[in-house]
């Protein structure tokens, strides 16, 4: 598990998280690869991980009996997927597939919700950095609401 | 700034009875002569042949909203000020065709339109009217790209302006140094006397071709006296003019405050039918349309007054940019006192009043920035 | 036919604005469902010289004229190059030109983008929608003189895969090894593999040096102040954006008074600004 530490490390979502911490977390973490095409978690199952992408391109999408699969947004290296681990009743509320073969270090969210509650600094370090990408979705989200290429802004 | 600008001409005195010499040197010079007449119950401008066609005898009430012209005790010429027409109406006509096309063969052919232009006279064109077609001047051939219709039209006038001596009720051009003397930009400049039963004019030309104009109108040699007595009735309006705009750092002011409350409530009593723009002298927006006859083998592209109190003024595809009342008045008071600096290096704005006396709900320009000003928002609101 | 010709090369004479120069079109080609794309030649090959950023006022035979950014290679002065989207009247007119008709063409006007400034820099494009047409030329010059800059991108976001402009060219600068080319849409359709979110999300991951660093940026005005404060964040300082800004245009030459953004005019002092200069300006509503 040590191998990991220094991905994690370099990683923009964990840049400059003190050591300590960095240690604590990597009890948490493990090595993930999935196909293109191949499902990394679907609507309505337990949201038990979350994932520190290292290489390829995740779509996250929902379904529709009318239309099949809507793409809401997609992820690639140098991002988080997944934050519903985070929020009880801890399920996921989309679907995640890989576009392309992706490799990732997959975070145990039981696991490290346990250190959290152990450890609120570590607890607010992380939160912090989640809040950040909560923010950025929940604009992102607004600006693809707003249609901003339609007639109507 | 109010006095007539010093020069090698000498100045003269012409006796009123004497004016109508004046024109007829205009008409020998070739001048069709454009000057105050009254039509419909006001002083317009429109082409006279003799001086007996001027309003002697009659003056203008004006107030907010409010306009009559009334019985002078005296013969003045010229004691009356600005009407619903300013000058620009002959240089920037409100609608002209700048383009003719026609279909050829396999295309079509473009050729400007044709006009002809006679050298013309404003005759009796005011001090606050004159700056108005200097800052015409700048924003129409003043810089890269020259209007040619300005151009040819303003080639073939010649200015005589009238001092103000006695000024309306919604004057302010001292607050904007436009009058009530003219300081430059004339060929001729009048001030009319009336004292103790002598009804003169003190003539001074501006330029040789005025000068010329002149040397063929009886007159005599102005006396210091005269010529104080001339200086006195233009200061002596100055002092009349009660209306002003405090124009001290008036840019920074504008544009510091483009959110300040008081746009809303202006809002509220402006109509947003652009009568201040038809009538202000140097308000100069234009929009383009096009037209083809009915056989469609010639298509016009005509230049219209256009206005930013329409909503089509800044309309981009979807929608019109400023599509609040409230943001069109602060448009146009903003551009014609602030931004107006910015782009052509003067005011826009040349006190003559005509926005607060055409304005049919009675809005006062000087009393929005008077307003905007002792309230001034610091802070911006967000 | 020299002078005519010298004249043309020069573009509009000054003291006759309203005058425009005719250009046959020689070509059409559809873009996406809504947009096309066309281009003008004179008779005579001399064509009109003109800066990546400049537009023209594109005038149609009894319909009316509109203001049009060229799309083209700035090289190329025999030939302009327009890209348009059919939304009004007169667009929807151009729309059915053939081969062979005439347009009538006032320009080229305004400031263009600033590839001169921005050489021995690092350059992020950002477009938004149509907005990539005027920065196509950009592109094009930056290539051809490629080795006067340092890294540069391309991030792109359009509304749907069917919306994407000039997909060929964006396939080929994709496969540069000296462009980083990053293409997003903000709604996913039909087979779609690539990204889909905003064209904002893209900034954050590009790799430049932002203290050497340009950003041209142009899309709509919502898409561009957001696209700013990414930049902002990501320590570009608001003298190196630019931006370019829209408003209703009639003339080109300052003289209509429509295009006023502020104290300025968007004809002649755009529409490419600098982004320090008008900071305040984007903020402000109505303005």
């Amino acid at each position: 598990m040590e191998t990991l530490e220094p991905i994690l490390a370099q990683h923009p979502f964990l840049k400059g998280l003190d050591a300590k911490y960095l240690k604590l977390i990597v009890g948490c973490a493990s090595n993930v690869v999935f196909q293109a095409g191949e499902f990394i978690f679907r609507t309505g199952e337990n949201a038990d991980h979350f994932y520190i992408v290292r290489q390829g391109k995740i779509v996250i999408e929902t379904y529709s009996p009318i239309k099949g699969p809507i793409t809401i947004h997609t992820r690639q290296q140098g991002e988080v997927l997944g934050w519903s681990w985070l929020v009880p009743p801890y399920k996921w509320r989309f679907d995640a597939r890989a576009l392309e073969l992706t490799r990732a270090i997959a975070l145990d969210g039981k696991c490290l919700r346990s250190k959290l509650e152990e450890d609120h600094d570590l607890g607010y370090e992380l939160m912090k950095r989640f809040t950040l990408i909560i923010a950025e979705r929940l604009e992102a989200t607004r600006l693809q609401l707003l249609d901003i290429y339609g007639d109507n802004t | 700034m109010n006095n007539s600008a010093k020069n090698d001409y000498p100045p003269g005195l012409i006796r009123a009875d004497d004016l109508e010499h004046l024109l007829k040197a205009l008409g020998a010079g070739g001048f069709r002569i454009q000057a105050p007449v009254i039509r419909d119950q006001s002083i317009v401008i429109d082409e006279i042949k003799s001086a007996g066609e001027l309003p002697a005898g009659w003056t203008d009430e004006q107030n907010r909203g409010h306009y009559r012209i009334k019985r002078r005790s005296d013969n003045a010429y010229f004691g009356y000020v600005v009407g619903p027409y300013s000058w620009k109406k002959f240089l920037f006509p409100p609608s002209t065709a700048i383009l003719e096309a026609k279909r050829t063969g396999n295309g079509f052919q473009v050729s400007a339109a044709a006009e002809t232009v006679s050298p013309t006279a404003f005759f009796g064109i005011r001090p606050c009217d004159l700056r108005a077609l200097q800052i015409l001047d700048r924003v129409l051939i003043g810089s890269e790209y020259r209007d040619p219709i300005y151009q040819k039209r303003r080639e073939q006038i010649l200015i005589v302006a009238v001092n103000c001596t006695e000024p309306g009720g919604n004057c302010f051009c001292t607050s904007m140094e436009s009058g009530p003397g003219a300081a430059e930009g004339y060929d001729i400049v009048l001030t009319e006397m009336i004292d103790a039963g002598q009804h003169n004019f003190l003539a001074q030309a501006g330029t040789e071709r005025g000068n010329l104009i002149l040397q063929q109108v009886p007159s005599e040699k102005a006396t210091s006296d005269a010529l104080k007595s001339a200086a006195e009735a233009v200061q002596m309006a100055a002092r009349k003019i009660s209306k002003k705009i405090d124009t001290a750092d008036i840019k920074e002011m504008l544009y510091a405050n483009a959110e300040h409350p008081r746009w809303e409530d202006v809002a509220k009593q402006c109509l947003s039918c652009a009568n201040c723009t038809l009538v202000c002298p140097t308000c100069f927006c234009a929009n383009i349309d096009d037209y083809t006859d009915l056989t469609g083998e010639t298509a016009t592209r005509v230049r219209r007054w256009d206005s930013c109190f329409t909503l089509d003024h800044s309309y981009i595809h979807g929608g019109s940019i400023r599509s609040s009342v409230r943001a069109r008045y602060r448009q146009w008071l903003t551009h014609k006192l602030a931004a107006w600096h910015d782009q052509f290096g003067s005011s826009g704005c040349v006190g003559c009043g005509r926005c607060i006396t055409w304005c049919p709900s009675g809005i006062d320009i000087t009393e929005e920035v008077a307003a905007i000003r002792s309230g001034t928002v610091k802070a911006k609101a967000i | 036919m020299a002078t005519t010709l010298e004249k043309i090369k020069e573009g509009l004479d000054r003291s006759q604005p309203w005058m425009p120069n005719l250009f046959r079109v020689e070509r059409i080609r559809k873009e996406t469902y809504d947009t096309f794309t066309f281009d003008l030649e004179t008779s005579d090959g001399a064509g009109c010289a003109f800066q990546p950023g400049q537009f023209n006022m594109l005038y149609i035979y009894g319909v009316g004229e509109v203001p049009i950014s060229i799309s083209g290679d700035p090289k190329n002065s025999r030939t302009l190059v327009h890209t348009i989207r059919a939304v009004g009247t007169v667009t929807k007119n151009m729309r059915q030109l053939k081969r062979g008709d005439l347009v009538g063409v006032r320009g080229p006007f305004g400031r263009p983008w600033p590839v001169e400034d921005a050489k021995g820099h690092d350059v992020i494009i950002v477009a938004g929608g149509i907005g990539l047409a005027p920065l196509r030329p950009v592109i094009y010059h930056l290539l051809a003189h490629r080795e006067q800059y340092g890294k540069i991108i391309l991030h792109y976001g359009a509304r749907t895969p069917d919306d994407i402009l000039f997909r060929q060219e964006l396939e080929t600068w994709r496969a540069r090894f000296d462009f980083d080319v990053q293409v997003t849409v903000d709604r996913s359709t039909g087979s779609w593999q690539g990204n889909v979110g905003v064209v904002t999300l893209l900034i954050p991951k590009a790799t430049f040096d932002p203290l050497q660093t340009i950003a041209m940026v142009c899309g709509p005005e919502i898409m561009m102040r957001f696209t700013v404060l990414e930049l902002l964040k990501r320590d570009l300082t608001e003298e190196n954006i630019f931006l370019s800004g829209e408003r209703n245009m009639k003339c080109g030459i300052g003289h209509c008074g429509h295009c006023q953004f502020g104290h300025l005019f968007v004809c002649n002092d755009g529409p490419v600004f600098r982004y320090s200069d008008t900071a305040d300006l984007f903020k402000k509503r109505e303005i």
